[in-house]
């Protein structure tokens, strides 16, 4: 089997017995590329995961494109991606078949159950944002910028909901802010210095 | 034409879309469910199948709307060959940017990722990335997920609130979740 076969295969099992998509497909990948296969090293591997986390997009897709093309290129990259998709694709294509709109609306036990369900999915939304506060360190300081998000997400009015003003504001405010605090420091330095000298 | 559009929805939702699956849900809910494409309640019960289902919730979804979307905004393209031209391009486009820029950027990434300016940018997306799971958690919080009548809202609250608690002070999985929750609804109405 040539490389681009095994590319496919191995992230096509990843896509298809991996629940969760994001890290618990990570630490999968990780295991099957760099310790079963040995076809990258853990500290390119660790290279690559940087990439996939700092570019825009679906970390698996990107973390499988970032393998596919260390690996092979172009060819890789596709090869890899349409491994880790195909089986989301085939299973949810099966499911949308059959399950129309229309027949959870008008199947009695089927509307009961997704009833029960809805109210659920929502906690589940609800459980990482306190897991993602926690690991993003929201102190009182920095409180005020998601609940001013997620607020003027929520209140749908024109231009200000749009998710992406806040995605654009965020890292470019980050940016600014970042470079503030370097100038800052270095004047603190350079005062130092000059300090030191006299 | 819808699938323009939801090609056009795709890519913003696609070069955009930082932070993971859940905070890409409020881009969805914004790009989808805004114009109507999709209601509230399909947008949920695709979420609730996407996490059921294994990959990324972000393809499972995509592949979900881009089959459900060109019906429900006009009949002519309802069934299965339009609802699958609808999956793959919703699919094909979400995944695109992270081709082209995975492609260009990742030499330049590897090199600078210690670097000021992306440590900078992601020390002011991480709070922001926050914001957006929490707006996906408000928008879903309405009457078509929780009921408009006294009896349903409490039994949706009921289940909303143990569902938490399950997913944050056990062990217990969210698919199990979703299921429990599911035979709950069964059991409820």
């Amino acid at each position: 089997m040539n490389l681009l076969t095994q590319l496919f295969t191995t992230f096509f099992k990843i896509g298809a017995f991996t629940f969760g998509g994001g890290w618990a497909m990570i630490s999968i990948i990780e295991k099957e590329i760099v310790d079963k296969h040995r076809w990258i090293a853990k500290e390119d591997f660790l290279d690559l995961l940087a990439v996939a986390q700092s570019l825009p997009g679906i970390l698996a897709v990107n973390i499988s494109v970032a393998v596919g093309d260390k690996l092979r290129g172009t060819r890789g990259s596709i090869a890899a991606a349409a491994g880790t998709i195909l089986p989301s694709v085939l299973i949810i294509l099966a499911i949308a078949i059959f399950l129309t709109p229309d027949l959870i609306k008008n199947n009695d036990t089927l509307s009961a159950i997704f009833k029960g369900i809805r109210p659920a999915v929502v906690a589940l939304i609800i459980a990482p944002v306190i897991t993602s506060a926690k690991s993003a360190r929201i102190g009182w300081k920095t409180v005020a910028i998601p609940v001013v998000t997620a607020l003027l997400i929520w209140s749908k009015w024109p231009v200000i909901s749009n998710p992406i003003l806040f995605i654009v504001l965020g890292g470019v405010g980050g940016y600014l802010w970042h470079r503030r605090q370097l100038k800052r420091l270095r004047a603190a330095d350079g005062n130092a210095g000059k300090g030191g000298e006299a | 034409m819808i699938y323009l559009q939801l090609i056009w929805s795709y890519l913003k939702i696609g070069l955009f879309g930082f932070g993971g699956g859940y905070a890409m849900l409020s881009l969805i809910e914004k790009e989808i469910v805004g114009p109507g494409w999709i209601s509230e309640q399909m947008f949920t019960d695709i979420v609730a199948i996407s996490q059921m289902t294994p990959g990324p919730i972000g393809i499972n979804s995509a592949t979900y709307i881009g089959y459900v979307a060109p019906g429900e905004t006009d009949p002519a393209f309802a069934g299965p060959v339009w609802g699958i031209l609808g999956s793959l391009l919703c699919t094909l486009v979400v995944i695109l940017p992270s081709f082209l820029l995975v492609a260009k950027l990742s030499r330049f990434i590897t090199r600078h990722h210690e670097s000021d300016v992306i440590k900078g940018i992601f020390a002011g997306l991480r709070p922001v990335v926050v914001g957006l799971i929490a707006s996906a958690a408000l928008l879903l919080m309405n009457g078509d997920n929780f009921g408009t009548q006294s009896p349903d809202i409490i039994k949706s609250v009921i289940i909303c609130a143990a569902a938490f608690c399950a997913v944050m002070f056990t062990k217990i999985h969210p698919i199990l979740v979703i299921i429990l929750a599911g035979v709950a609804g069964w059991i409820l109405y």
